[in-house]
């Protein structure tokens, strides 16, 4: 059976919603609309408006209602229409979420999540096409999650809805439509994924691809082009990028020897750059070339469809990658 | 204990609303428990400037001194159902809430004992069993968090109302008429209590403000205006702001206040206004001697009685002070504590990570 990101998450809502009435949404045209991207379709005639809650255009006011309502003790599900727009709210998830339960020494709990979709869409433009991942994964006291498939969308938001913790869950618009296999462990209400753990979503042997969200897809057809030529890719999802699972990155890179970082978002102070720097300092002995990163191109995103294209990673410069840190890209001449 | 009546120094000023009678009931037992409560507030902000100058209180540190009639008025008409947050300026609303002067100067200090553990700081206080949400150190932003528990107490429809703190330099923020057009929406238990001292740091309000009736800038949600220097007066306009807010959402509270202390400890309240200006408030509106007055004209007690009762609080703040500094800073194992609730065995790290790292629970 398979099932589409949109239909995983919105169910992931509907049956997190039906089973703690302390879980409600509220964000722009979540309600009436059917929300910005139809993912909270159908939730405001199930749930009635007090619990599906349209509000005005005005992030910082409704981040901070949001916040306010979990230290309350309700379990809010806080939508951005995009992630660019929690910048109006970038304060309440960091100073108002992240840090409560610290300051308060314990009193103060946040049980939060801020989700909508983040990265690049297409033909946007700048302001509308920007991954925060590395941003949010930096603040001690979020926790980042970053589903790909339909399994990670349900398990992943269940997961996050469940937590007592603020959670910065960030999905992306180009997989909303696209449909993945789903069993009927993961089609279970009770279904539910761990925080924290990534996911081996290829195994290989001579060179370890680490991404997240769309990016997985683009590691997953770069190793099945690559096993032609010979070379077998691991491809790690990361799932999780706060707590980051530095244990199952090094233990792959400790099996194949080679890392290429994969991701979407600018390159400096990325999330490859803190994976690279992990593995320095975890696995240094093992590394067989120079940890390669891939990301997005170091501007802000162009509107024009040629500039676009160069400013995200492409299949091709995946691939180009895996080569180099496999010497299998090195030409002969300079070989002889 | 007979019912006294008093009349409020001034009449309330209502926006878009009729405001409450100047006629306040009060007892022989309230007004000698705001008269100590007050003074307990005074001399425990007088005790934290000297700490603060011996180098025990680090940071910022903002002093309360000359507002307490807000607090104390406050807590005199509310229960606490109900919920308070506010900025930075918190030690006073936290002992209004039922914290102890122990916490307090031991959380000044940095100490186990602290009502943060030494964790928060100054800006920092909460006691949530007591409905005190913070202790909020980025200005304004605490005007969202507190509508957000007022749309909590609604959604759980527990019959209690929010009264979120402000100054008048916050009064100015964007997110607190977004929060403020959402409350009015959706009908919340909210109430917007403008503590207008007069100065946003050294910012008077008409530099800042272009209107600086506080009360009137909710324009389709109602306000007050309340001399917050008479602790009856606010006492009375948060009676009628909280049974308002149950049945018809929110409404905003001005509280005409002022600080004798700077806007912090590196303030010294004194390059933006004048030393008459200071004394002038403290001769004519000082909420404790207005207190005292009212308890002398109603021969509720003499005035060594009261005099009494400032030693003993004397005495009371210093000895809670000396079991504040024999509490130990807290156990460096602390440093990695309440990053979350469910750490998940992940691992967290110190400056060195080779040297110290921690696996969060």
């Amino acid at each position: 059976k398979e099932m589409t990101v949109r239909d995983a998450l919105n169910s992931a809502l509907d049956e997190e919603m039906s089973a703690d009435p302390k879980v409600f949404i509220m964000g722009e045209e979540v309600g009436e609309y059917q929300g910005a991207y139809k993912i909270t379709k159908g939730l405001l005639d199930k749930y009635g408006p007090e619990r599906v809650r349209d509000t005005p255009i005005t992030e910082a006011g409704f981040t901070g209602i949001g916040v306010g309502a979990a230290y309350y003790g309700l379990k809010p599900v806080v939508e951005f229409m995009t992630f660019n727009f929690s910048m109006q709210a970038i304060d309440h998830i960091i100073n108002s979420a992240a840090k409560s339960n610290y300051m308060s020494a314990g009193q103060i709990s946040v049980p939060i999540v801020f989700r909508g979709p983040n990265g690049a869409a297409a033909g946007v433009g700048a302001q509308h096409s920007q991954c925060y991942a590395s941003w949010y994964a930096s603040v001690p006291g979020l926790k980042v999650l970053t589903p790909y498939s339909s399994e990670d969308a349900r398990g992943l938001l269940k997961a996050a809805i469940r937590d007592p913790d603020p959670v910065v869950f960030l999905e992306n618009e180009l997989l909303y439509g696209e449909s993945f296999p789903v069993s009927a462990e993961i089609l279970d209400s009770s279904f539910c994924l761990p925080i924290g753990k990534a996911k081996i979503e290829r195994e290989g042997k001579d060179v370890t691809i680490t991404a997240f969200s769309k990016m997985v897809g683009y590691a997953l057809q770069a190793a099945e082009i690559l096993s032609k030529e010979g070379i077998s890719v691991e491809v790690i999802n990361l799932r999780s990028i706060r707590p980051l699972d530095r244990a199952a990155i090094n233990a792959s890179v400790r099996k194949t020897n080679r890392l290429v970082t994969l991701e979407e978002g600018f390159p400096q102070h990325g999330v490859g750059a803190e994976i690279c720097a992990s593995v320095v300092e975890e696995s240094f002995a093992y590394l067989d070339a120079p940890v390669e990163r891939i990301a997005g191109a170091d501007v802000p995103m162009p509107y024009a469809a040629n500039l676009e294209r160069m400013a995200v990673p492409q299949i091709e410069d995946i691939v180009r990658a895996v080569k180099r840190v496999c010497y299998r890209s090195v030409p002969l001449a300079a070989t002889a | 204990d007979s019912i006294i009546t008093v009349e409020t120094s001034i009449p309330f000023t209502g926006h878009n609303i009729e405001p409450p009678s100047r006629t306040v009931e009060t007892s022989s037992f309230e007004l000698l428990t705001f008269f100590k409560d007050m003074a307990t507030m005074r001399r425990m902000e007088i005790a934290a400037d000297s700490l603060y100058k011996s180098k025990l209180i680090r940071g910022f540190c903002h002093l309360y001194d000359g507002q307490e009639a807000v607090s104390i008025g406050m807590e005199a008409a509310i229960t606490r159902k109900d919920c308070i947050i506010t900025a930075y300026r918190d030690h006073c609303i936290y002992l209004g809430r039922g914290g102890t002067l122990v916490e307090t100067f031991a959380e000044l200090m940095g100490r186990q004992a602290g009502c943060s553990k030494g964790k928060g700081g100054s800006m920092h206080f909460y006691k949530k069993e007591n409905g005190f949400y913070g202790g909020h150190g980025i200005v304004g932003a605490q005007v969202p968090l507190g509508c957000g528990l007022a749309f909590g107490q609604k959604y759980n429809k527990d019959e209690a109302v929010t009264f979120m703190m402000y100054g008048d330099g916050a009064a100015n923020q964007g997110q607190l008429f977004e929060a403020l057009n959402m409350s009015a929406l959706w009908d919340l238990p909210a109430i917007l209590v403008c503590e207008n001292n007069h100065y946003g740091m050294g910012t008077a309000e008409w530099r800042a403000a272009k209107s600086a009736a506080y009360y009137k800038r909710g324009d389709y949600v109602p306000g007050l205006k309340v001399d917050g220097m008479d602790a009856l007066a606010v006492k009375q306009a948060c009676k009628f702001a909280k049974e308002h807010a149950l049945k018809n959402g929110p409404i905003i509270l001005e509280m005409d206040t002022y600080r004798y202390h700077g806007h912090s400890m590196s303030d010294p309240g004194s390059t933006y206004r004048t030393r008459d200006e200071i004394s002038g408030v403290r001769q004519e509106r000082d909420p404790i001697e207005r207190i005292r007055k009212l308890v002398l004209s109603h021969e509720l007690a003499t005035e060594k009685e009261l005099k009494d009762i400032e030693k003993e609080i004397r005495k009371e703040v210093d000895e809670a002070i000396a079991k504040a500094k024999e509490s130990p800073m807290p156990e460096p194992s602390e440093l990695f504590t309440n990053v979350y609730v469910k750490g998940f065995g992940t691992e967290s790290f110190g400056a060195d990570r080779k040297e110290v790292r921690a696996v969060l629970l």
